[in-house]
């Protein structure tokens, strides 16, 4: 069946207006129509009729969208442009393939034992990653990037995984939630001090925190690809992970993992496999994101967040905002001692990852993120501190090509501060 | 197909990567928010007014059709390539060139999207009023060229009352200023007047000069409810009959708020069948003075509810009512045809009843709501085109909405013009001299017709 069956009638919602190039990210950078979300609803509604002819081009096009939700959000017609791409990514990839680099991630995101940091880097990082592994090494025989930037600075890379350090149920007190933690890539590998934060500050609250190793990748980068078969095979593998443990909360500390499970697994998977979709949903309605989850258990940040004077501003990860999630972190970060919050200009707007955008689009992503990184600067503020630890490694990047110091901090890791 | 010796000649002008001809760019340059498609030959973004005047020179010695093109916003088919060519996109013109804080004027280029503009002057204490609801993403060089009014035209006006001077490329390239800096100015024709609402037929605007005010003190924001439309309507004109200009007088029929209401839940008083959203700006002591009066004339109308906004955030919670209608409309019917009649203020009450007569007769429904203020409503037929014969009742039942707005002494087109969509009906309103007339200015300029041919005036 043709992927673009599935957003038929969202395609029809599409009237033209073109409010979205007021909030679209990627056509804030390009300034041109196919990268507007009108535009891409268009490319797809031609692509469904089969009226034009597919070449790079068609997939440039496509590939022009951050999923971040933006035009979503505001759209008079509600028509779900995130969904409609991805899905004609999918079209585009059952007829013409996919993509190497989209092969690539597929082969990782979708095995265990690739899935060391290592080859995981390779895959989700790609070009930062190469700039450190050698040219001779087999990594980049492996996944051979046509695409590799070389100004792009990494994160550290974590000594031992996160999933690793701890046993799988951690208990707390008798009749305290017990909460599942679906833990994500990027903190099991990279920015792994948010996961230990996530993990103090539920045990300080007396949860029983549930670690299921068997956990994958949500599978938004395959996703993001039109790579959905990899997409399916992940989600079922996570359903088994989560549904092991009787719990009350599937707490993310990821907004794009929380975004995947909450949104995109009923939405996109589910629509293509009806049979899961009562267990995907059962999943979506438990999904919390951790400040949300911590605000609603009354944790005072006053008891855990107390630490010296830091000057901070908040950036909101795309996949908090379009979930309502921005009130929470702020109310929280503010109730912390010692932490003086300055909002600055913009703090709803994309960072510019994207997924896999960034990989496609360097230079536009850290276009996109430089705005961000203006905005940062002109608070003055010691640390930019958000909810996504992909927005992390974005916010660090773009900081540190603008000479900046700034630090980049989690949500977490502030209002955690004193139990460490 | 144009030859490629041409798109040479175009990447000569603009720089290669100024010129997109794959289909994926002609595609997204064949829409605009009429659903309308037709796909342009090659989409040229030049990047000054030199370029443009080149690209005219181009296509006037080789008889090409050239489009201009902003946002791609409006709702006629304005922009459209119907019959194939060149559409040349102004968004990269879009550097506001000074903000003149003494004579209160401002010079942009038109690809400038309204809402930056507006944002800007406001920084410095400064009002740009026109409001059209498209404003994050139109430009002001659509506006300009469909003389785009919004809610605040009631006190303020529209484009034109704000346009002092443009300059303009001529379709055969030449370049020209109209108008000026100063606000008197009687040597010669009034152009900057005719090219207004032009709709890119007689020439490409490539500067404004805009006219600015100084940002009003405070604005007060009102949501009236009516047991009767009638009410509503003649609160408009007791209002005004009281020498009270308010800033906006929205107005939404019961079917409008039925709409809203079930997708919404807004909480209305059950005897509500007319809502109108009025706001007052201004001295902050004035502003309390005018809402007052019109609570207490607009009370013997039939008037169920007042609410008054104590701040911003309030006066954001009212005009969301407003800003509901849209989204909610698809409710009704999946497809829509938005047109915007305007008659005189007083003749509002009469010219619904006229559409209610007429949603009866073709058994479509009507929906409307608008600028009641200065009597431009937005009556949205809503169709679903999937069932058999309703396309062509609706047009049918547009035909007559056009006919009750002008017997009532109106136009068909208050913001959206005439482009494509309004052609077939513009003899309606225009008199065979009267279109004679203006086809001739327009051979005038555009002796070979290659400006926004095929739009305007009626076909064949
Ligand atoms: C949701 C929505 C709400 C709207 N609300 C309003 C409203 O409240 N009031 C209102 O008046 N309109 C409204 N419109 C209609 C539309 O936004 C306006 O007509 C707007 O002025 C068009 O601007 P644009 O940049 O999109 O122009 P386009 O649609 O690109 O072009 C419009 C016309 O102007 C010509 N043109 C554009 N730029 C130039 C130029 N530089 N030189 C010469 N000709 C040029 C084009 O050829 C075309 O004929 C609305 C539209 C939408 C989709």
């Amino acid at each position: 069946m043709d992927p673009l069956k599935h957003v038929e009638k969202e395609l029809k919602k599409c009237v033209k207006c073109g409010a979205c190039r007021a909030h679209c990210p990627a056509f804030a950078a390009w300034q041109r129509e196919p990268a507007a979300a009108r535009g891409k609803v268009a490319l797809a509604q031609h692509l469904m009729k089969q009226d034009i002819t597919l070449d790079d081009q068609t997939y440039l096009a496509m590939s022009k969208c951050l999923l971040c939700g933006s035009c979503v959000e505001k759209c008079p017609n509600e028509v779900p442009t995130d969904e409609i791409v991805i899905a004609a990514r999918e079209a585009l990839a059952q007829r013409r393939g996919l993509t190497t680099f989209h092969k690539a991630v597929g082969r990782v995101i979708r095995n265990r034992k690739l899935m060391n940091f290592g080859a995981f880097a390779a895959a989700i990082l790609g070009p930062l990653f190469f700039r450190k592994v050698p040219a001779t090494s087999g990594l980049r025989l492996r996944f051979p990037l046509p695409f590799v930037g070389g100004k792009r600075h990494i994160p550290q890379l974590a000594k031992k995984p996160f999933l690793n350090r701890h046993p799988e149920v951690i208990p707390g007190e008798p009749g305290k939630p017990r909460i599942v933690f679906f833990v994500g890539c990027m903190t099991n590998f990279v920015y792994t001090e948010v996961g230990e934060a996530a993990l103090a500050l539920f045990r300080h609250l007396g949860c029983t925190v549930i670690i299921p190793k068997d956990q994958q990748c949500c599978g938004l980068p395959g996703m993001s690809g039109g790579d959905l078969a990899t997409v399916r095979e992940l989600a079922e593998k996570n359903l088994a992970a989560l549904e092991k443990y009787e719990a009350d909360y599937i707490m993310t500390a990821c907004a794009t993992c929380g975004g995947a499970l909450h949104k995109f697994y009923p939405l996109v998977v589910g629509k293509r496999n009806p049979e899961l979709m009562a267990r995907l949903k059962a999943i979506a309605e438990k999904t919390v994101d951790a400040a949300q989850l911590l605000q609603q258990l009354g944790l005072h940040p006053a008891e855990t967040g107390a630490g010296e004077k830091l000057t901070i501003t908040y950036h909101d990860p795309c996949h908090l905002r379009t979930r309502g999630i921005t009130r929470q972190p702020r109310e929280l970060l503010q109730g912390a001692p010692g932490v003086e919050l300055t909002e600055m200009e913009g703090a709803d707007k994309c960072c510019g990852l994207g997924g896999t955008f960034n990989v496609y689009h360097y230079d536009t992503s850290l276009k996109i993120n430089a705005g961000k990184s203006e905005a940062i600067l002109k608070t003055g503020a010691e640390a930019v501190v958000t909810g996504c630890p992909g927005c992390m490694m974005q916010l660090s990047d773009g900081l540190k090509q603008a000479g900046a110091r700034t630090k980049v901090m989690h949500t977490l890791e502030i209002l955690a501060r004193k139990l460490h | 197909m144009l030859e490629s010796r041409i798109i040479d000649a175009l990447k000569e002008i603009v720089g290669a990567e100024n010129v997109a001809t794959e289909t994926q760019d002609l595609l997204c340059y064949s829409y605009d928010a009429t659903q309308m498609e037709f796909l342009p030959d090659v989409v040229v973004y030049p990047g000054n007014t030199e370029e443009i005047s080149r690209v005219l020179m181009l296509a006037n010695g080789e008889s090409i059709p050239v489009f201009p093109r902003g946002a791609g916003s409006g709702f006629s088919g304005g922009s459209l390539a119907k019959g194939g060519g060149i559409s040349l996109v102004t968004t990269r013109l879009n550097r506001i060139l000074r903000i003149d804080q003494e004579n209160l004027l401002a010079e942009v280029e038109p690809g400038v999207v309204t809402e930056h503009f507006q944002l800007e002057v406001e920084k410095l204490g400064l009002f740009y009023p026109p409001d059209p609801a498209s404003l994050k993403f139109s430009t002001l060089g659509g506006n300009v060229s469909e003389n785009a009014g919004g809610p605040r035209a009631v006190k303020y006006g529209v484009t034109r009352d704000f346009v002092m001077g443009l300059e303009v490329v001529l379709p055969t390239g030449e370049i020209i200023r109209t108008g000026g800096e100063t606000y008197k100015g009687v040597v010669g024709y009034d152009l900057t007047r005719l090219l207004v609402g032009s709709e890119g037929t007689l020439g490409v605007v490539t500067k404004i000069i805009f006219k600015l005010l100084p940002y009003p003190e405070a604005k007060k924001t009102m949501l009236t409810t009516f047991d009767s439309i009638d009410g509503a309507a003649r609160a408009v004109s007791t209002i005004i009959g009281n020498k009270i200009i308010p800033t906006t007088l929205e107005f939404m029929d019961y079917a409008t708020l039925q709409c809203v209401d079930r997708r919404f839940n807004l909480g209305l008083p059950v005897e509500a069948r007319a809502v109108l959203l009025i706001e007052v700006d201004g001295d902050r002591e004035l502003i309390e003075k005018q809402a007052a009066k019109i609570h207490e004339v607009i009370k013997p109308l039939g008037l169920v509810e007042f609410k008054v906004a104590k701040d911003a955030a309030e006066s954001e919670a009212l005009w969301k009512v407003r800003r509901l209608v849209s989204p909610s409309l698809r409710d009704v019917n999946p497809d829509k045809y938005n047109e915007d009649i305007v008659v005189p203020r007083s003749k509002v009450p009469d010219v619904i009843r006229r559409i209610e007569q007429i949603q009866k007769k073709y058994d479509i429904p009507i929906v409307n709501f608008g600028h009641a203020g200065d009597g431009n409503i937005h009556v949205n037929i809503m169709i679903d085109k999937a069932v058999p014969g309703m396309e062509e009742k609706a047009h049918e039942a547009i035909a007559e909405v056009f006919r009750a707005a002008l017997d009532l002494g109106g136009t068909m087109s208050g913001e959206h013009g005439v482009g494509l969509s309004k052609q077939p009906f513009i003899p309606l309103e225009l008199s065979p001299t009267q279109i004679a007339t203006m086809q001739a200015i327009k051979k005038a300029l555009d002796p070979n017709n290659i400006l926004n041919p095929g739009k305007m005036f009626p076909v064949g």
